[in-house]
């Protein structure tokens, strides 16, 4: 039973760190409609630099949360300013292009900041130092440390916060004027592209903390840390029913729970047939089984068709 | 559209002289800077089938595809296991020397294979749309590509991670292709045959897409692109012509592979990859979506722009310098990433885009310009 | 359409008239002095290219640099010493590329290599790189020597040019598969890989060697090469109760598995391969390395004769540790120059019969010698155990007597001169004549070197 619990944890706190980066990735799509594929490395240039910056101070005798508080810090705004770049390079010019046009940009930009963060960071992996308290505790016989508990506590507060900030602000009003017809908004007085910007500034800013957490949380950070994290936060976001909030929070949370229930049973349910090696099918079976029930994910509105 | 007579001859004489320059290509090429760039120009010819396959998907169909180099993985290992010995370690008793057909057998069932996994992949996804689609294709393509990984086990089909060894050559006639051959008193490095080889069915595949093209079954495909609810109002049946997209796509992506397994004599999972999707989808898009002559623009370009900057980055620095600054495989790669973003940027709709396509983008912009205002 | 064509023919005729021009320059290249290795060369002097390949860019960059950097010092030393070979006297020069790690890279890049007539290539990383590519050096008759690629069939597919410096898959697992059950005495065994050609061939190995012992695998799990998270399997091993996980794969994902097999209470060791065998792993653990265990085909660096001379060079020329194969392609481009002497010939049909024949040259990794197939023949492999951010020794296993005796020498100076340097440098001298001793085929030789470490140990204590 206790490890039950063990799995039931571990997909959680899995879930709860594709849920921080897919929050990222499902804010700029509830916007603008579009897939921001460079999510991921800003994701990992946010984790560079802050680990940078812990490395400097690490002999200041300052408590460690502190430090990784001042990486926070100082990666924020260097991944907010890499966010509103590629928007204003990439993205704002090809607005009114073929879809498939920013898309193909976005992988030149992924391609680029990856290249750039190998040129400075090298091609080592960077080991993130244990500043943050990772002794596990027991709870139900299972085992959790307290930065994983913040970590599902965070991805929480950010998803409530950014909904209270979409649904009740003045700027949040912008935004989903925005969305729902950027022309007639744009009519209405709002700036849309402030607006975008402000979007992309927020999810890169979300980005950096993303990083951080998950550098903290696996002790690990590398150039190509990016790739892999983006794409299970976009299939959680487009799971939960992407440019939905609490739909990311889902479907990053119901993707750490597959992954590990999966690779935690079904191996032996099936004899050793289908064990852990299978692990991302079973995430992308029952994403497809999802798709296939309800075309535009679990949360997700049924969008009725443009004409 | 006949034309007079003297443009016809004029378009007779333009035809005999690419074929002329197309046959000679490899001779100069290969003598003149040397044999990898044959080789690379064989990659090429490979990655334009498979441009012109996902072009029908994504160009004339519209359906946004992820993980088409899943076909091109069905077809080469499938060559890998019906042509090499490796499934007698699965099966002694049965296949004691493994397989070895033929490959104007083994090219034709990848084809038929790719074309049914085309099917089974677009069958759960025709309801859906856009980005969507896009997650599922992806999907689908993982999902092959971790089945070739793991299949090792309980019974050795794929040689899991460890990939295929010792496939045979592709022998045309009984002349190994791998073998340098002497014609006219001309030696004919392997690269060279391979070269005419995939040229034949490069030129196989671009007619067969073009008269797709022209057909009903091509203009149902840019219906359902343009307008799905339109074009099932109009009486196309849109599950059976997008299925058949699906399938048309797969089986050009199935005769690629084929193909890249008997060239390099060796398949693994790596090699169909999720970056390998994104990279045909490049090319397709960069090249000018649905437009014939484009998309083959564009793979060529994408396959041999990493090349070109391979054998520049370094000297490149040292002329403009005096030093290597930068390290040549980071700029090769970072300048890659940058031409991606600039052709999108200053030609949104591809290098060479159809006429149609260009009309209705200038238009979309006028109109979108004019209701925001300056 | 007519108009487009005619556009077609007018571009088409431009482009015969260029191929025209081309065709009229052919000569020049051929006729200039090429900068390859010009054989009979009266010229005292010639510029010898060894080509590498590794991946540069893309997930395993971090390894892909440090083969180049190994090679890389291996040629600045042998231009150091400024060899005569066929009456020239030999510059060497390193063409490095990038594969990208991609099998269909792999063969552009030995195309390349092949049409810039190199003398020997060192290379590739990866055995998905290094089996596509080794067909074409074989055709051209082009020696290889691949550093780190383990899969068993690279070497079996009958090519002449195809070496290694690696020990492959089967007698690396065979040995730690031994070395699991034997000395570490765990009965039941769990076996995690990263389902890449390297993790999963050892693997496989490994699980043999476990029940050719007696021992029982509990459970099988997999992960990739691109993970971080691995609670979901660990806690899986956690309910079978091994008593030793044997992980095969990469330190990037070994040390963050140590550190989360220490959080979900997994108190067995972690037994991994060379790829968990690097400094890298101690900091990616953390606190929760210590106690873990792995192997390395040859000697321990600190052993080798000029193992800790060339530890410190490269940190000096490159500014980074080792990450892992460095030692390896420096040994590769090593045999090849040895070989070269050897012929006294730079040219690749004359000396690849004397890289064949290469028996006991010294490298920094082990004593190298090539069996008929040209894997390494013999090889010795060494477990270490991690302690306070190291990786100490612990045995070193199979390999020819000459290895033994001299790791086994070595871990008796280490214990019996760890303070006093007078005492040391006694035992080294007695470790040279142990090695001696060994080399007429005696057993003894470890016996001598412990007698002599004894005598040390003696007279450091009547000091």
């Amino acid at each position: 039973m206790d490890i039950f619990i063990q799995q039931i944890i571990n997909g959680l706190v899995l879930g709860s760190i594709y849920a921080l980066v897919a929050l990222g990735y499902t804010m700029v799509y509830g916007i603008l409609g579009l897939i921001n594929f460079a999510h991921g490395e800003v994701v990992m240039i946010g984790a560079l630099m802050a680990l940078t910056t812990i490395k400097a101070l690490a002999g200041s005798g300052l408590p460690g949360p502190v430090i990784v508080l001042i990486g926070l810090l100082v990666a924020m705004p260097v991944c907010m300013a890499i966010g509103f770049t590629i928007e204003r390079v990439a993205y704002r010019p090809l607005r009114y292009a073929p879809r498939l046009a920013p898309l193909i940009t976005a992988i030149g930009v992924s391609i680029v900041l990856q290249q750039m963060a190998m040129l400075f960071w090298g091609r080592n992996y960077h080991t993130f130092p244990p500043l943050l308290p990772s002794t596990p505790r027991a709870v139900f016989g299972a085992q959790i440390t307290d930065l994983q508990i913040m970590i599902v506590v965070l991805a929480a507060l950010v998803m409530g916060g950014l909904m209270l900030l979409v649904n009740t602000t003045r700027l949040g009003r912008a935004m989903r004027a925005t969305a729902e017809n950027p022309q007639i908004a744009g009519l209405m007085g709002v700036n849309i592209n402030q607006i975008i910007s402000i979007t992309f500034v927020i999810g890169s800013a979300l980005g950096a903390l993303a990083g951080v957490m998950v550098s903290a949380n696996y002790s690990i950070a590398h150039y190509h840390m990016g790739f892999i994290l983006g794409l299970k936060a976009f299939t959680a976001a487009v799971l939960g029913g992407i440019g939905n909030l609490a739909g990311a929070m889902v479907g990053g949370v119901l993707l750490g729970l597959i992954e590990s229930l999966g690779a935690g049973y079904i191996g032996d349910l099936t004899g050793g047939f289908l064990g852990s090696h299978y692990q991302d099918v079973f995430a992308f079976f029952v994403l497809i089984l999802v798709l296939v029930f309800r075309p535009s994910g679990i949360m997700g509105e049924k969008v009725s068709e443009r004409a | 559209m006949p034309g007079s007579g003297k443009d016809k001859r004029l378009a007779w004489v333009g035809a005999v002289l690419i074929a002329i320059a197309l046959a000679v290509l490899p001779l100069v090429v290969g003598k003149g800077i040397g044999n990898s760039w044959v080789r690379v120009i064989d990659f090429a010819l490979l990655y334009i089938m498979l441009a012109l396959g996902l072009n029908i998907v994504v160009g004339f169909a519209g359906l946004l595809d992820l993980g088409y180099i899943a076909f091109y993985a069905v077809g080469a290992y499938l060559y890998a296991l019906l042509s090499s010995p490796h499934l007698a370690a699965a099966f002694p008793d049965l296949l004691p020397a493994g397989v070895h057909w033929p490959v104007w057998a083994v090219l034709p069932l990848g084809a038929l294979v790719a074309g049914i996994f085309g099917v089974l992949l677009g069958a759960p996804t025709l309801r859906l749309r856009g980005d969507y689609l896009a997650i599922v294709t992806l999907g689908f393509g993982e999902i092959i590509r971790i089945f070739l990984n793991n299949l090792n086990a309980p019974v050795n089909l794929t040689n899991g991670p460890q990939g295929i060894t010792q496939i045979d050559p592709i022998r045309i006639g009984g002349v190994a292709l791998d073998q340098t051959q002497t014609v006219f008193g001309l030696s004919l490095h392997p690269v060279y045959l391979y070269y005419y080889l995939f040229l034949a069915c490069t030129l196989l595949v671009i007619f067969v897409t073009v008269r797709l093209e022209d057909s009903r079954i091509g203009r149902a495909w840019v219906a359902i692109r343009e307008d799905e609810i339109a074009a099932k109002a109009c009486g196309i049946n849109t599950r059976n012509v997008k299925l058949l997209a699906f399938a048309m796509g797969a089986t050009f992506g199935g005769v690629a592979g084929g193909l890249f397994a008997g060239f390099q004599e060796f398949v693994s999972p790596e090699s169909f990859g999720l970056l390998e999707s994104i990279m045909v989808l490049c090319m397709v898009v960069l090249g000018g979506m649905g437009h014939i002559p484009g998309v083959i623009l564009g793979g060529l370009l994408l396959a041999v722009l990493p090349e070109v900057l391979r054998h520049g980055a370094a000297p490149w620095q040292q002329a403009l310098f005096g030093k290597v600054i930068l390290d040549p495989e980071s700029l090769r790669m970072l300048l890659f990433g940058l031409a991606l973003i600039l052709v999108m940027l200053y030609r949104p709709a591809g290098l060479w885009p159809s006429q149609i396509r260009k009309r209705e983008f200038a238009a979309a912009k006028a109109e979108a310009e004019g209701e925001e205002g300056p | 359409m007519d108009l487009r064509m005619n556009g077609l023919t007018a571009a088409v005729i431009a482009s015969l008239a260029l191929i025209a021009c081309a065709k009229k320059e052919e000569p020049k290249p051929v006729a200039a002095p090429q900068p390859g290795p010009a054989v009979a060369a009266p010229a005292p002097e010639i510029t010898v290219v060894i080509g590498h390949s590794a991946p540069l860019t893309g997930p395993q960059a971090h390894l892909g640099k440090d083969n180049e950097n190994g090679a890389q010092l291996a040629i600045d030393d042998a231009n150091a010493k400024a060899l005569t070979i066929g009456g020239a006297k030999v510059t060497f020069k390193l063409m490095g590329e990038d594969d990208q790690a991609d099998p269909k890279q792999g063969t552009l890049v030995a195309q390349k290599l092949v049409d810039a007539k190199v003398s020997g290539v060192v290379g590739h990383l990866n055995s998905g790189t290094t089996i596509p590519a080794s067909k074409l050096y074989s055709d051209a008759g082009l020696p290889q020597v691949s550093p780190s690629a383990t899969n068993p069939k690279y070497t079996q597919q009958g090519f002449k040019t195809a070496f290694r410096v690696m020990a492959n898959d089967v007698q690396q697992g065979r040995i730690i598969g031994e070395y699991a059950t034997k000395q570490l005495a765990a009965k039941k065994i769990a076996i995690i890989d990263d389902r890449t050609a390297y993790g999963q061939g050892v693997a496989d190995e490994v699980e043999k060697a476990v029940k050719a012992n007696g021992g029982e695998i509990v459970t099988r799990e997999f992960t990739n090469d691109k993970a971080t998270d691995f609670a979901a399997i660990l806690t899986k091993v956690k309910s079978k109760k091994p008593d030793l996980v044997f992980y095969g794969g990469m330190d990037a994902q070994a040390g963050p598995m140590a550190l989360q097999m220490n959080r979900l209470g997994l108190k067995m060791p972690l037994l991994m391969a060379d790829g968990g065998c690097t400094t890298e792993f101690h900091k990616l653990a953390a606190n929760a390395a210590d106690g873990h265990y792995c192997s390395l085909p040859g000697v321990p660096l600190e052993i080798m004769h000029g193992g800790e001379d060339f530890k410190n060079r490269f940190k000096t020329k490159f500014n980074t540790d080792i990450q892992l194969y460095a030692p390896y392609s420096y040994d590769a481009v090593g045999v090849i120059v040895d070989a070269m002497r050897r012929a006294n010939s730079v040219e690749p049909a004359k000396y690849l019969p004397e890289l064949a024949k290469t028996d006991g040259f010294q490298g920094v990794t082990a004593k190298i010698a090539f069996d008929e197939k040209g894997d390494i023949k013999d090889g010795a492999i060494t477990l270490y155990q991690a302690k306070g951010g190291k990786w100490e020794a612990q045995a070193t296993l199979g390999g020819s007597p000459v290895d033994a005796a001299a790791a086994a020498g070595a871990a008796a100076l280490k214990e019996a001169g760890e303070a006093v340097k007078a005492a040391g440098e006694a035992a080294k001298a007695a470790g040279v004549a142990a090695k001696e001793a060994a080399r007429e085929g005696v057993k003894e030789g470890a016996e001598a070197v412990k007698q002599a470490a004894d005598a040390a140990q003696q007279a450091v204590e009547k000091k």
